[in-house]
């Protein structure tokens, strides 16, 4: 179909820190596949043959496993390079030539969503009211905390109420958009905000329309999210795609487990755990709700729960750690050891325990 | 022929104890596998000449008049429980019960504190006593503390040449001596002149008091009414020892006296558990016989497991002392902490306290006995103390807490006490 996408990766992650002190955070695994290519492969799937990624600094590491990626797909990846901020819409003025080089409708994402992604579903959903654009709405359960989106029952849009009062809605903006070309007339190569400076002068003209998610959504650019996020994700493999899910010893309903991995005698894990290729587990290990990643070694009798265990990690024997705890790359975690909520930068090696939540450098 | 007196108060006193000494007399309490007092009483026991040990103290008489039988039993000297009609003093007991303890005519006998620990070396406290002048009266064992924590004990001013007394003040509030009173003593019988003197006095007070404002205490203060007035008398000594010595006062000091006991078996040849056998072992560890251990556990250094406990598989038990009956499930982690009788850790579960050790570097240091509470009314971080027949459930932490007997745990907890 020939249609394109555009991606906004924006900057350092700083939000997921210290994992993407280590990885450009597109490439951070989310059960145990690089974040961005999730993404990639829907839309793939829906008939994009280009995506630009919308970065704002070089990341050649990137730029390469996605290149390997790009050609197993066979869909072309490239990069736009933003020199100056440019905010939500600036990026779409950037890759203009790449957008609006043939007339198909473009996507717009933001790289930090998980769900279902309805890439098909929208499009002919765009097709269908024939306007401009097509934002994705999810509902949550507070709205408030968030600006909401009010629409009629065919779904063209109204207005937009940031972090309302009282209730008008309980839909928000999910980070997913279609737009015709026509919307790169109203971007110029400046520092704008789709969302404050270009949505409501589009909702007005009647020309925005809003598409309804089912399913689960989840912004995972932050630890606690990305965990909530992974079980939302976990969860919807059971009806899904159960084969993807782990079956064996010890091991609950919901885990998803690297066949280079190797768990031990005893252990117990899950629900809602990944583990990612060559981790190794020992014997007695308990882990709940928990991300490991490539490489990490926990040995016996740990107790895990709610955290993020950085690639190549060791976890020593009879350690806990609990509360949203992130080890980033290669931390050691000496035997014995509590961390509740501790945030570890990469190569440290942590002999003390941390009793409440704190930064470790 | 030799006497010894174990002072152990009654329930009034020992407070900081709880919740452990809610179950069980302080002094009953078992370090290192042995009730507190069974150290005092094996000391006496290896002195050559010694024939009786009195316990004093103002507890009920039925679990102490047990425990004196079980001792005579197992030392080969006899053991006997006089229970003290009201709190006395650690000088007004011994009073009392001055004919006891003169029965038989002993040339002298040892009075004990029974809160505190150490290496007792009463054969040299006996050497020493006899080589003063006959009319000694008493000698007190001494040690050395440091400057800034001799204030909260008795202290002591020495006569170098003669190891005479010459001052004496209990808990002074500006520095005297870094020499302080461990609360043992060796008495000629004579003492109960001097102790009979001051309790005429003190009745004589009570009769003439106005007792509008009530009535004055009866106690006579072994250290306050008898050793400081006879200070610089010529009649009263001092021997020091450099042996370790504690004071017992908090559950804290059970697990520091819990190690230094541990390691004294081993300089001593007492049997301790050997590596391998059951389980993993490091350092002093020592275990009751009726103990079960999985072999994959991994124990100590300085802990003591009791009778019919439960070791589970996996499980890392360490600086602590496993009362009788506990059952520590799988792959559970236990530090700095007293697990009471009967209690359960369920499996994959933490116990951890934080120890208040005197300062290793510093020579001489004593544990300083922390409130409970700091300035800001936080707890002060402390040993972990579950409480007797306590169910901590599976996968928890418990940090830093104190929980009171019988109490179901369903949720994780940190710096609490738990009524």
């Amino acid at each position: 179909m020939n249609m394109k996408a555009l991606i906004l990766v924006g900057g350092f992650g700083t939000r997921l820190r210290p994992l993407t002190l280590s990885r450009p955070k597109p490439l951070v695994e989310f059960a145990n596949k690089p974040l961005v290519l999730h993404m990639i492969e829907a839309l793939v799937d829906a008939g994009v043959s280009h995506v630009v990624l919308a970065v704002s600094y070089r990341a050649e590491q990137m730029e390469q496993e996605l290149r390997q990626e790009a050609e197993k797909l066979g869909v072309q990846i490239t990069f736009s390079l933003e020199t100056e901020p440019l905010g939500t819409a600036g990026p779409l003025a950037l890759a203009r030539d790449i957008l609006a080089s043939n007339d198909e409708p473009f996507f717009v994402l933001n790289s930090d969503i998980i769900c279902n992604f309805p890439f098909r579903d929208m499009v002919s959903f765009h097709r269908n009211h024939g306007k401009e654009g097509t934002i994705v709405v999810t509902k949550v359960e507070e709205p408030s905390k968030y600006g909401v989106v009010c629409y009629d029952e065919r779904g063209r849009i109204e207005r937009f109420v940031e972090k309302p009062q009282e209730f008008v809605s309980n839909k928000i903006n999910a980070g997913l958009y279609i737009f015709n070309t026509s919307i790169l007339d109203r971007i110029q190569l400046r520092p704008t905000s789709i969302e404050k400076e270009i949505f409501p002068v589009m909702a007005e003209d009647g020309n925005l329309f809003s598409f309804e998610l089912q399913g689960f959504w989840m912004d995972v650019g932050q630890p606690k999210d990305f965990l909530t996020g992974m079980c939302m994700y976990l969860t919807s493999l059971k009806t899904k795609d159960p084969s993807l899910l782990y079956k064996g010893d010890g091991v609950a309903s919901g885990v998803m487990v690297d066949p280079t991995a190797r768990i031990g005698k005893n252990c117990k894990i899950g629900p809602n755990v990944t583990i990612g290729p060559d981790v190794i587990i020992e014997d007695g290990v308990r882990i709940k709700r928990a991300t490991v990643m490539r490489g990490a070694h926990i040995k016996s009798h740990s107790w895990i729960e709610n955290s993020i265990v950085g690639w190549r990690c060791v976890v020593g024997r009879w350690v806990r750690m609990e509360n949203v705890t992130v080890l980033g790359e290669d931390v050691i975690v000496q035997d014995e050891i509590y961390v509740n909520g501790g945030i570890v930068l990469p190569h440290k090696s942590i002999a003390a325990s941390v009793s409440e939540p704190r930064i470790i450098m | 022929m030799l006497k010894a007196v174990i002072l152990i108060g009654g329930p009034q006193k020992g407070t900081r104890f709880r919740p452990l000494s809610l179950q069980v007399p302080k002094p009953l309490f078992p370090v290192a596998g042995r009730p507190v007092i069974q150290h005092h009483i094996e000391a006496c026991a290896a002195v050559a000449g010694l024939r009786e040990v009195l316990i004093l103290g103002a507890y009920p008489a039925q679990e102490l008049q047990q425990f004196a039988a079980e001792m005579a039993a197992r030392y080969g000297v006899a053991v006997r429980y006089l229970q003290e009609y009201a709190a006395l003093g650690t000088a007004g007991g011994l009073y009392q019960f001055r004919d006891q303890i003169r029965a038989g005519g002993p040339d002298a006998f040892f009075v004990l504190n029974g809160d505190v620990c150490g290496d007792f070396r009463l054969d040299r406290l006996l050497a020493f006593h006899r080589e003063r002048p006959a009319d000694a009266l008493l000698t007190v064992m001494a040690t050395e503390a440091t400057r800034q924590q001799s204030v909260n004990f008795g202290c002591i001013a020495e006569d170098r040449a003669t190891h005479a007394v010459l001052h004496y003040a209990e808990k002074p509030e500006t520095f005297v001596s870094t020499l302080i009173n461990t609360g043992i003593y060796i008495c000629s019988s004579d003492i109960f002149q001097q102790i009979g003197t001051v309790f005429k006095r003190k009745q004589e007070e009570i009769y003439s008091a106005d007792f509008e404002e009530g009535p004055p205490s009866e106690t006579i203060s072994l250290e306050v009414d008898i050793l400081a007035p006879l200070a610089g008398s010529g009649r009263v000594f001092v021997y020091q020892t450099s042996r370790w010595w504690s004071q017992i006062k908090t559950a804290s000091a059970a697990l520091y006296s819990n190690r230094h006991y541990l390691k004294l078996y081993r300089e001593n040849g007492a049997p301790l558990a050997e590596d391998g056998k059951p389980c993993t072992i490091i350092g002093d560890v020592w275990i009751h016989p009726t103990a079960t251990i999985h072999p994959t556990a991994v124990l100590g250094p300085n802990v003591s497991v009791g009778r019919n406990a439960e070791v589970g598989e996996g499980v890392r038990v360490r600086e602590s002392i496993v009362l009788g009956g506990a059952r520590i499930r799988e792959h559970s982690l236990v530090l700095h902490s007293i697990l009471g009788w009967d209690s359960v850790v369920g499996a994959w579960s933490r116990i951890e306290g934080t120890p208040c050790d005197p300062d290793p570097n510093k020579p001489f240091a004593k544990m300083d006995n922390v409130p409970l509470f700091n300035g800001d009314g936080k707890l002060n971080p402390s040993i972990t103390i579950l409480g007797c027949n306590v169910n901590v459930a599976s996968e928890k932490i418990v940090l830093n807490c104190i929980i009171l007997p019988h109490k179901d745990l369903v949720r994780s907890y940190k710096n609490e006490i738990l009524l």
